[in-house]
């Protein structure tokens, strides 16, 4: 079920659009936000809250890389390999972080707290290598920098992200 | 360039806050506008000769002329896509000058007579989103927007909209299928979006950086404008810098500007004083340039004369040690993740050029793989993919070919241990492009 802030930032949401469903990708964000990812029964809810027909709201959230439809970790890590980071070393600070977390690229850590990830440019090219952690930015990264943010992640609670 | 016209950031660095931004000129050029008909606004964008900074270099007063008459609403879409690998300049306006954005986008809501805009923030700008959020609230707090914009009876309200990771979306139609809440797929031209846009409605869409250019042409003139860059690219621009140089960044400055001063007097000159090798002066998206091109102009004309197009101005350099089949599959395993799967040639055509270049990469490939690879970019293109990015998708491959050959050549027969491993797992992958073909590769 939506929480009940959500169902209020969606009363919000749809003021801005004169069409319902223009309000398919927040809502979807809001539930992925709610129920962690993409459950069916998540997007069921989607449909119902804007009227649309449970498999369109599928093919949509299928569309989009950041909606997820298995579980993720707390964190989301999402390194940027494409060539302007590659240029600078993306590289390394892959393998550093499979090897500090002990998973491969895809998968999610035995404690459910990061996933990690690799994406195409994300408009930080001039700070490269650069990742981004539940979407929030971390630039001009070296192994040594990864290991401060992976520390500094494990000490905080990933609600402050939301 | 002496003075900052775009990033006026580097200038004023609190230019984000409405005050500062005010004392600076803010604003101005909006209340210049509403002091104007409609169509007198239009002309003066028309007469400064100013070209969309998205890509496709359309005149952007022209662009703003085809609305057509008495059919209404009408709508102003600011594209923030911004997803072409190397390109960082909307990021930094939206970040740092939020209000020049806005006070663009309310300019041309007027000059068209729109009352709602839309700000298409990819996916990945969640936060870059907010910052725009709170100026635009701020902005509508002291009149910039809202009802009755600066006492005018003119109303405007501006949102901002999160796309959700998909590169197409940048492509104007693809974008308004998005943002109605479709697949972000790219849809039939004509009609155009000036007649038929967001919800079949008459819609202006432009870039960020285009828009941040429309306060300043409105307080100081078109002719002004014009005394900037060249006469057929005329005002600054801002360009993208990355890759193998010592001073990565943005640079703003005049249209024409020599690749060679961007990059040995901007950019700090390449890495470890190595040598260049390649230039990919749009992102992924268009033909590579070499070293025997430094002192081609940047601007509009002179890098399509070069065989090339300047785009949004995304310039990567590559130094001496970049190894051109692996840049090219880079490039391609892009275009494949990206691949919107709505038409055959580029869908299928991306999946062949990756699966052909990792061959070649991994040391498996034969001669007849080269010609093969050359004869899938050019069957792309020939069979006319739906949109551009199905073109844009053969650029990398082919100029490849062109001027680096024998680099191909070396890659055959060669069982090298990978300088740059595959990963185990492949990218995050969407729906787009499930289509793993069970057939063997063409031959
Ligand atoms: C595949 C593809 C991706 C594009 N991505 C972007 C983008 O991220 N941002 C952008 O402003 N324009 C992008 N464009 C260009 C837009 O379609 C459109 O021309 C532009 O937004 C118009 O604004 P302008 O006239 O101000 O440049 C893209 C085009 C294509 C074909
Ligand atoms: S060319 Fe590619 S991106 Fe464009 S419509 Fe066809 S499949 Fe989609
Ligand atoms: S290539 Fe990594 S942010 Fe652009």
């Amino acid at each position: 079920m939506f929480s009940p802030d959500s169902r209020a930032e969606l009363d919000q949401i749809l003021k801005r659009y004169p069409d319902k469903r223009s309000a398919i990708l927040p809502t979807l964000y809001l539930a992925q936000r709610d129920y962690g990812y993409l459950t069916p029964k998540a997007m069921q809810e989607v449909a119902e809250l804007l009227e649309l027909d449970p498999t369109e709201v599928n093919t949509v959230a299928a569309f989009y890389t950041l909606f997820y439809r298995e579980p993720v970790g707390k964190f989301v890590i999402q390194v940027c390999e494409d060539l302007p980071c590659a240029l600078c070393g993306a590289e390394k600070i892959v393998s550093h972080l499979r090897e500090r977390l002990g998973i491969e690229v895809g998968e999610t850590t035995a404690d459910g707290l990061f996933t990690l990830q690799t994406v195409m440019c994300v408009a930080g090219c001039d700070r490269a290598p650069v990742m981004q952690v539940n979407l929030k930015y971390f630039e001009g990264l070296t192994p040594e920098s990864v290991d401060k943010i992976l520390e500094e992640l494990r000490s905080r609670s990933p609600e402050e992200e939301k | 360039m002496a003075e900052y016209i775009i990033l006026r950031n580097r200038d004023f660095p609190d230019i984000h806050k409405l005050d500062v931004y005010r004392e600076n000129g803010g604003y101005e050029g909006l209340a210049a506008a509403l002091k104007k008909k409609p169509e007198e606004v239009t002309a003066i964008v028309k007469d400064s000769g100013l070209q969309g900074r998205g890509g496709a270099a359309f005149p952007t007063g022209v662009k703003w002329g085809f609305i057509p008459k008495d059919v209404f609403p009408r709508y102003v879409v600011a594209n923030a896509d911004e997803s072409e690998p190397g390109t960082f300049k909307d990021r930094e306006i939206i970040e740092k000058n939020p209000h020049q954005l806005i006070e663009g986008i309310a300019i041309a809501c007027y000059a068209v007579q729109a009352n709602t805009a839309y700000i298409y923030c990819r996916g990945e700008f969640k936060y870059p989103a907010r910052i725009l959020e709170e100026a635009i609230q701020q902005a509508r707090k002291a009149g910039y927007l809202g009802k009755n914009v600066m006492g005018s009876d003119f109303s405007l309200e501006i949102y901002t909209h999160l796309g959700a990771g998909a590169y197409i979306c940048g492509e104007e139609t693809a974008l308004l299928e998005s943002l109605e809440g479709k697949l972000g797929q790219p849809r039939q031209r004509p009609p155009f979006p000036a007649v038929a846009g967001l919800y079949g409605k008459p819609t202006v869409i432009n870039n960020v950086e285009t828009l941040a250019n429309i306060p300043p042409i409105l307080i100081r003139g078109a002719e002004w404008y014009r005394t900037i860059g060249t006469e057929k690219s005329p005002g600054p621009k801002i360009f993208c810098l990355s890759g193998h140089v010592n001073r990565p960044g943005n640079y703003e400055l005049p249209l024409g500007t020599s690749l060679r001063e961007l990059i040995y007097e901007h950019g700090g000159g390449v890495r470890e004083d190595r040598q260049i090798k390649a230039i990919l002066p749009a992102g992924a998206s268009a033909p590579l340039l070499t070293a025997e091109h430094l002192d081609v102009a940047l601007d509009y004309e002179s890098v399509v004369a070069a065989g090339s197009m300047l785009g949004s101005a995304s310039i990567i350099v590559m130094d001496e040690t970049t190894d051109m089949v692996w840049l090219t599959l880079k490039t391609s395993r892009f275009f494949r993740h990206e691949s919107c799967g709505k038409c055959t040639p580029c869908r299928e055509g991306t999946y062949w050029l990756v699966n052909i270049l990792e061959r070649i990469e991994h040391g498996q490939g034969t001669r007849e793989d080269i010609a093969l690879l050359e004869r899938v970019a050019n069957q792309i293109a020939l069979s006319r993919p739906f949109c551009l990015l199905g073109d844009f998708a053969t650029t990398v491959v082919l100029s490849g070919l062109k001027y680096f050959r024998e680099e191909y050549e070396n890659h055959i027969g060669e069982k090298l241990a990978l300088s740059f491993p595959a990963h185990p797992q492949p990218l995050v992958e969407s729906g787009r492009t499930a289509i793993p073909p069970s057939r063997d590769l063409p031959r």
